[in-house]
């Protein structure tokens, strides 16, 4: 209950500045409209039904895209982790991937699949695979060797232990790996949805871009708004409870991260 | 139904360990027999290669020479009939504490669903942790950490159970009540036990044998047969006698390993 005094006054404390920089510092509002011209923006545009619709083309993208991306990525770092000879070279290659700007991979997208929701599609994967990849493998890695010592002894090997020690055992690491996928996976579709500009489905990129085309900065910031949001909704709607499934049974700090 | 007591042979087992800068004589042409049914307790300092020997019974690692036996069959990798209890509990977190007592059975295709689960609940009970069985592994102290651990290793009902340093990371009144049910276990359910331990006591308090090791290279040097009546108390006068024999014996053997 304080805490949420303490978050709300913050908030607040922003606004109040935010309001006298528009207000004192003399900057034309098309470079920084005031709050309640963002708010107005927010207001009509949900209510047409803009951001509804752009909001459910960006989440169609980035739930195919993380999909793919998530399975690919914890495969191949669940492979690289059973091989020391993979890991250095499948594992330095996604250590690569991962160090690489996912807004890279757009001009070669672009010129692979054109304005399509391919290229989209691509940027997202590529973005998403690299941390996923390094998340898996560094898990799997982690795993204290007794678990696999007891699971030899009590008969588990091959496949088995794979499925009912390695894997578990790596959970609160592949959660980890999986979250951080999202948030690559999240950026990844915003820098290809900014560039790539295509006529089958209008995302919240898009939106962001045609704002700054419009000159409409309320647009803009109110767009980058909805975008937040999103993301801390995913976070705390897709990650927390499993994080808080990990605290109750690994018991306290393990699965903090 | 039950599975009769095993019996372990060693012969003549020989250990390298090669690490960047040495090479280590871990074990050195050790032998030994274990009688079904037997306990038998090894005891030595660190580094005398008592768990690398156990490692090699588990069929974890494998000699470099010589061999071990089980029931006149060479150990050639990990089987059910040998199961270890390690010094960590080395639980699962992530299954609770019934889910872990089961995972030795869940393959067992001999058994039907309901059999494994029958059997889990009798050695939950057999460790006296029966109200303890929803509960997630953090949540439950050393000690009965150790029982399921226990529980665990007894439920597929192997032949020969081996023990490494399982109650070392215990407090000592934690352990002399495991001591006692131990004993009590051991009395109902004759399984053939090789415990390794630093802790003299414990291998008098434990053991129908004590034998003796030392290190560089890793060797047996004696053993000595315990006589006293079951079930020992650790606190007893007659046990600490022998016990401070057993001592004054390994003192003997200076950490080069050569007799004084």
């Amino acid at each position: 209950m304080k805490r949420g005094l303490a978050i709300a006054a913050f908030f607040a404390a922003l606004m109040v500045i935010w309001k006298g920089a528009t207000l004192y510092m003399g900057w034309s509002p098309l470079l920084l409209p005031p709050p309640e011209s963002v708010a107005r923006y927010l207001w009509e545009a949900t209510r047409d039904g803009t951001l509804l619709s752009a909001s459910i083309v960006t989440l169609k993208r980035l739930l195919i895209g993380y999909f793919i991306g998530v399975v690919t990525g914890m495969s191949v770092g669940l492979l690289i982790s059973a091989s020391d000879l993979l890991e250095s070279t499948i594992g330095a290659l996604a250590l690569g991937l991962q160090t690489l700007p996912s807004v890279c991979w757009v001009p070669l997208a672009l010129l692979w699949f054109g304005q399509t929701e391919g290229a989209m599609l691509f940027v997202v994967i590529m973005g998403t695979v690299g941390s996923v990849v390094i998340a898996t493998n560094h898990g799997t890695r982690s795993i204290p060797p007794i678990y696999a010592r007891v699971a030899r002894t009590m008969g588990s090997e091959g496949f088995d232990k794979w499925i009912r020690v390695i894997i578990p055992a790596a959970l609160p690491f592949l959660v980890t790996g999986m979250k951080q996928g999202w948030a690559f996976a999240w950026r990844s579709l915003m820098a290809a949805e900014v560039y790539v500009t295509i006529l089958t489905g209008f995302g919240l990129g898009h939106l962001l871009d045609y704002g700054r085309e419009l000159s409409s900065m309320d647009q803009v910031i109110g767009v980058m708004v909805v975008i937040v949001l999103i993301g801390l909704i995913a976070d705390k709607g897709l990650f927390a409870p499993w994080e808080r499934f990990m605290h109750r049974r690994w018991g306290t700090g393990a699965a903090a991260s | 139904m039950e599975q009769a007591a095993g019996k372990l042979s060693i012969e003549g087992v020989s250990k390298w360990f090669r690490t960047p800068r040495a090479v280590v004589h871990a074990l050195d042409g050790v032998s030994l027999t274990v009688q079904p049914g037997e306990f038998v307790c090894l005891v030595g300092p660190s580094g005398c290669g008592k768990s690398t020997l156990l490692d090699i019974l588990a069929g974890l690692t494998a000699p470099d020479s010589g061999g071990v036996f089980a029931d006149g069959v060479p150990v050639e990798g990990p089987g059910r009939h040998r199961l270890v209890m390690f010094q960590e509990s080395a639980l699962f977190p992530w299954l609770d504490v019934f889910g872990n007592v089961m995972f030795g059975l869940a393959r067992d295709r001999s058994l039907t669903r309901e059999q494994r689960r029958e059997i889990a609940e009798r050695h939950l009970e057999l460790v006296g942790l029966t109200k303890f069985k929803k509960v997630y592994t953090h949540e439950l102290s050393g000690g009965m950490k150790q029982r399921v651990a226990l529980a665990r290793s007894l439920a597929p009902d192997p032949r020969v159970l081996l023990m490494d340093e399982p109650f070392a990371a215990l407090d000592a009144l934690t352990r002399e009540r495991l001591y006692r049910d131990l004993q009590n276990i051991w009395q109902k359910r004759r399984k053939t036990i090789l415990l390794v331990t630093h802790n003299v006591r414990e291998a008098v308090c434990l053991g129908d044998r004590v034998v003796l090791m030392s290190p560089n290279p890793g060797r047996i040097r004696e053993a000595f047969a315990v006589a006293l009546p079951r079930p020992r108390d650790i606190n007893s006068p007659e046990l600490a006698e022998l016990a401070q024999r057993i001592t004054a014996a390994l003192k003997n053997y200076d950490v080069d390993g050569a007799e004084k």
